[in-house]
């Protein structure tokens, strides 16, 4: 993750502003990392060559996406992606609950990845109006990417809940898992109002309203059952307890091998 | 400008190879925005394909030692992201070096729905011309591509993704 230096000029922010910028860079790659280990680790077990393929991709392209933000972030506070992803401790990391819970079955898989990219997709789309021109030519790259997963677990979805008995009922039991989980990433993080307030950030409440029509539509429309969501103990702050074992095997090698450039 | 002078690095610009599609330049392939001279060394504003891309280092890299063997001192790649790259930067020589290569161009791209699913054009074989094709899977051998299969001929191939 090392070639990732921006050049842009740093616009000068208040330290409240930049701190909220960091928390929210933090947040997204934090997600799309976990995440992406989550996808890859599929691979050589999906259900078929060319899903196999796919989550490899997506998985790709959701490190890739990490790279940006913590570009970004270092661009601010002079950080290091590599010892940021390799080396911050499992209470270090503000992603979301859902992108750790464990992959699960195909079902799990592919509804999580869906609400995931729905967000994902919502949240870029706004951030190409922000103020802090770097972020928004970095949403604009991502969301070209961002779309091609969006499209494909939305088939996935429905290709699932519309299948057999066997496949509708997997789907709906994986909807109520995650459900409050998806909830989740539109929190609020600390002190992002300033941020919001200057236009630097997208409205995550006002994402959430949009994210509700459109999964809601999605989901209804292939027979899905909303759920009733509960509030979680858990937050980008307070992780399950899947956290820790996946951080150790993603982190591994680095910490291993300290040294090593290139593995 | 810089016309004086950046045609030898331009040239040598267009002797790197995309990785991962090796018949075609990254300058044909939209990747290079700018070469710049100044007392610093050579400049060049380069633009990322997808983020993701695993041949980017591999890419840099190519710049540097290109520019270097072209006689320049200090090379510095730097990131451009905006406009972001789109595959309506190829050029149509490379367009056509990827039709002979066996993978299908991508379409125009313009400004596409956020949730659009089908492919805005349909894609042509590129072994037999036909446009009796269909996208058999929505990701590929590399972030950039996707697979078909020509109804027509019956041959699998890939196509660029228009993005």
């Amino acid at each position: 993750m090392t070639e990732s230096a921006l050049t842009q000029p740093t616009p000068a922010f208040t330290a409240s502003v930049k701190s909220a910028l960091i928390a929210r860079l933090t947040a997204l790659a934090d997600d799309e990392i976990t995440l992406s280990h989550r996808v890859a680790e599929w691979t050589g077990h999906a259900p078929l060559l060319e899903e196999d393929i796919a989550l490899a991709n997506i998985a790709q392209d959701e490190l890739g996406h990490a790279t940006l933000w913590l570009g970004l972030r270092a661009t601010l506070d002079g950080s290091n992606a590599d010892t940021l992803a390799y080396h911050r401790d499992p209470a270090e990391f503000r992603n979301a609950p859902l992108t750790e819970l464990p992959k699960g079955d195909w079902a799990v898989t592919m509804v999580r990845q869906y609400l995931f990219d729905a967000w994902e997709v919502l949240w870029l789309d706004s951030a190409r109006q922000s103020s802090y021109t770097p972020l928004a030519e970095a949403a604009a790259q991502a969301l070209r990417e961002e779309k091609f997963h969006l499209q494909h677990t939305a088939l996935w979805v429905e290709r699932l809940a519309l299948g057999t008995p066997e496949s509708t009922r997997r789907t709906q039991a994986a909807l109520n898992q995650l459900w409050a989980y998806a909830l989740g990433l539109f929190d609020p993080l600390p002190a992002e109002a300033d941020a919001l307030g200057a236009g630097l950030l997208p409205d995550v409440t006002a994402l959430q309203t949009r994210w509700l029509g459109l999964v809601r539509g999605h989901l209804e429309g292939v027979g899905l059952s909303i759920p009733a969501a509960s509030p979680l103990p858990y937050s980008r702050h307070q992780h399950t307890e899947h956290l820790a074992p996946l951080l150790a095997d993603f982190q591994r090698v680095a910490r291993e091998f300290p040294e090593s450039q290139v593995w | 400008m810089t016309a004086p002078n950046a045609q030898p690095y331009w040239d040598a610009l267009r002797g790197v190879a995309d990785p991962e599609i090796p018949v075609v330049n990254i300058v044909e392939m939209g990747m290079v925005r700018g070469v710049d001279i100044s007392e610093q060394g050579v400049r060049v504003r380069f633009t990322p394909t997808f983020s993701g891309c695993p041949a980017l280092h591999v890419i840099r890299q190519g710049i540097t030692d290109a520019l270097a063997a072209a006689g320049a001192d200090t090379v510095t790649v730097e990131n451009v992201f905006s406009p972001p790259w789109t595959t309506d930067d190829i050029t149509p020589e490379a367009r056509a070096k990827l039709e002979t290569y066996g993978i299908a161009p991508p379409a125009p791209n313009g400004e596409s729905s956020l949730f659009m699913t089908l492919e805005p054009e349909a894609v042509r074989c590129p072994r037999c011309g036909s446009f009796d094709t269909r996208m058999t899977a929505s990701f590929g051998s590399a972030l950039c591509k996707r697979m078909y299969v020509c109804q027509a001929c019956r041959e699998p191939f890939e196509g660029m993704k228009s993005v």
